[in-house]
């Protein structure tokens, strides 16, 4: 399991976040209330039945679904796959024009307004968790009424993928500095976090040993996704050894 | 049978020479004038399916995911491979000494460059932004933004720019003494604008010297640059993560393979030149025979690294990179890659190594299987791969759509423009070459 080494803001001298993801495999339902969530909270466009069918369908999280077993005598396992915010991340170092790169708290920023479409990034993602717009995106009404004005809308020709929710960690940070507080284990939540009915998804600061997150990575059930390829993953998936 | 065809050909004389390959400058045939007006309109017909691209989207090409990149990154290594033909056998030849090359260069050396001005815009035709496609060049601006040097990409742009540049330039220099001598023979705006481009040359020993250096140095700089940019196209895909394309084998691999198609293209590009420009006299039997044994021995090389690099997948047994192999060897893809086999090794084996068969026709038709067969490979390397990512949930598959065959439709019907331009302009075969009093040799 990666190990941060500590990291403080030059200027604050406080901790920086690292940000993680912990996900009991053993309590999805696989009822995609995070893909809805994800999508409207994210500006994620619909693509439409047609460019669905032709692989334009766009889902920065999504429930992979594998089958144990014949009919009837059968077991489904559910996994959400959304970017694994990799410490050590194919995607960045391919890019031509440095419009993905690890920010301090761990995450893989997508500066969109950096990209030039070169798809480099998402040929390079072994979790293929980087979707491209193909075209410029369009709303049917009165879907187009209800963006979130925190995300920005992303034109034609550009990368993205899911961001950890960036915009809603944003906010905690300057709630907690309104109110003059630290940041506490809890305050950020995703929107796939926040939808979960079954509570499977744990997030926050995995450079804090008390964090709910921390403790879920400690567990003994925690694995990382195609752990071998060595891209150090942010996202933990728990689960019974069987 | 190179002995009895040079055997039959009257020896000439260097005026001679001259007046005839000065001769097949002039007039436009109606058979020229329909080609040209043919690759043109194709050519257009690229140009508006690359505008509608641009204009109402890249969705409206057939890429989607999980195989970001299709026809248009095949496309450009093709394009990029074939580039080798020229600069880099002329090269050979010359610094070899190959007395043979004497017609051959030029026509190789233009084909390179033609070659890479088409493969230098399927990057520009494949981003999504292609109005921003100058943020990859180092140039300073005031939010003082680098392109990313560890990018693969990055460096295909540096190696591509390079390879352009020497190039050119390598085309240019043989040109010089041709340009002079056109200039002295016409009038009027032709002969300044020729003049111009001899840049001073009045052919005194010491400019043949410097000439004779210079081209000797861009023929050994031009080597390596050669071989570097055609390993750097293979590190796009070796640097990568994706199963099949982490392979240490993939530059030289690459680069015999951009070998083997330029050798191909520049059969094919003779082969024209003789029949339309009635050149039997210069481009012999022998030199078909000669390139046919090139291309034979590229390849067996070439079925050497692929046989290589598919028995290590296979014996490896890597699960990932198994399923990739399952998509490229069985199915339509398995159709793809027994054609390529049997283009790129059955025909040209068969074809050029029984000798009884060798002849210009068999070269020709080996020459297309090759190009086919290459073009083939490099769709078997990049669409498998991306079609069939570890997690098996994100498999997919892939069709172009007009767009991206109407791009790979125009992209040689320019290539055809260009050189039917080009053999009107300049004398394809260097005169100079011929001319056995030149002071300096």
């Amino acid at each position: 399991m990666a190990e941060q080494a500590e990291q403080r803001d030059p200027r604050s001298e406080q901790r920086v976040p690292q940000w993680a993801m912990a996900i009991d495999l053993d309590r999805c339902t696989g009822c995609e209330a995070c893909v809805v969530a994800c999508a409207s909270e994210n500006n994620v466009p619909t693509a439409g039945e047609e460019e669905a069918a032709r692989g334009r369908a766009k889902h920065w999280i999504r429930v992979d679904r594998y089958y144990e077993g014949e009919f009837p005598d059968i077991r489904v396992k559910f996994r959400p796959v959304l970017c694994q915010q990799c410490d050590s991340a194919p995607c960045e170092p391919v890019c031509p024009v440095y419009a993905t790169y690890q920010n301090a708290e761990g995450l893989n920023v997508q500066v969109y307004n950096r990209c030039i479409g070169t798809r480099y990034c998402a040929a390079n993602c072994p979790y293929t968790v980087r979707f491209f717009n193909w075209f410029t995106p369009e709303w049917a009404e009165p879907l187009g009424l209800q963006l979130n004005p925190d995300v920005s809308v992303r034109p034609g020709g550009v990368a993205e993928k899911c961001t950890f929710c960036a915009q809603r960690i944003k906010r905690a940070k300057l709630d907690a500095a309104e109110e003059e507080r630290e940041l506490a284990d809890g305050d950020v939540q995703p929107a796939c976090v926040s939808s979960c009915p079954a509570e499977a998804m744990v997030f926050g600061d995995m450079g804090d040993g008390d964090s709910k997150v921390s403790k879920a990575i400690a567990s003994g059930r925690s694995g990382q996704l195609l752990a071998d390829l060595g891209t150090r993953p942010r996202v933990f998936y728990l689960e019974k050894a069987d | 049978m190179s002995a009895h065809s040079s055997a039959q050909t009257p020896a000439r004389s260097f005026s001679q020479v001259r007046n005839e390959l000065l001769d097949r400058m002039e007039g436009f045939s109606p058979a020229y004038v329909a080609a040209v007006a043919a690759c043109a309109a194709v050519v257009a017909w690229a140009l508006f399916a690359w505008g509608y691209q641009i204009a109402f989207g890249i969705g409206h090409a057939g890429i989607r995911r999980p195989v970001y990149w299709g026809f248009y990154i095949v496309n450009f290594v093709f394009w990029i491979g074939i580039s080798h033909a020229g600069t880099l056998i002329s090269a050979i030849l010359r610094l070899t000494g190959a007395g043979w090359r004497k017609p051959v260069t030029r026509a190789a050396e233009a084909i390179t460059v033609f070659c890479l001005m088409i493969g230098a815009l399927f990057p520009l035709i494949h981003i999504g932004r292609t109005a921003y496609f100058y943020w990859m060049l180092p140039y300073p601006n005031d939010r003082l933004l680098w392109p990313n040097f560890r990018s693969p990409l990055v460096w295909d742009l540096t190696a591509i720019m390079t390879y352009l540049t020497g190039s050119v330039i390598y085309l240019y220099l043989p040109l010089v003494p041709d340009l002079a001598e056109i200039a002295d023979r016409s009038t009027g705006r032709k002969r300044r604008i020729y003049r111009a481009l001899s840049l001073g040359w009045t052919g005194s020993d010491r400019q043949w010297q410097a000439l004779e250096r210079a081209m000797k140095l861009m023929a050994a700089m031009i080597l390596a640059i050669a071989v570097s940019v055609h390993s750097v196209v293979a590190y796009d895909f070796a640097m990568s993560v994706a199963p099949t394309w982490h392979s240490t084998i993939f530059a030289p691999y690459f680069v015999v393979g951009a070998i083997f198609s330029g050798i191909a293209a520049l059969v094919l590009v003779m082969a024209a030149l003789r029949k339309a420009m009635r050149l039997q006299d210069y481009l012999r039997e022998s030199h078909f025979a000669n390139l046919s044994k090139l291309l034979l021995l590229m390849s067996l090389v070439w079925l050497y690294f692929t046989f290589s690099e598919h028995l290590t997948t296979w014996y490896g047994n890597f699960p990932r990179e198994i399923n990739v192999l399952n998509v490229r060897e069985h199915g339509f893809y398995g159709l793809l890659f027994w054609t390529m086999v049997v283009c790129n090794f059955v025909i040209p084996l068969v074809l050029i190594g029984i000798s009884r068969l060798r002849c210009i026709p068999t070269i020709v038709v080996s020459s297309v299987a090759v190009l086919v067969g290459m073009w083939l490979e490099r769709f078997l390397i990049v669409v498998p791969t991306l079609s069939t990512p570890p997690l098996p949930s994100a498999w997919g598959t892939y069709m172009p759509s007009w767009i991206e065959l109407s791009i790979t439709a125009g992209t040689f019907a320019a290539m055809a423009l260009l050189y039917l331009l080009f053999v009107k302009a300049f004398p394809i075969i260097a005169i100079w070459e011929y001319d056995e009093g030149i002071p300096a040799r």
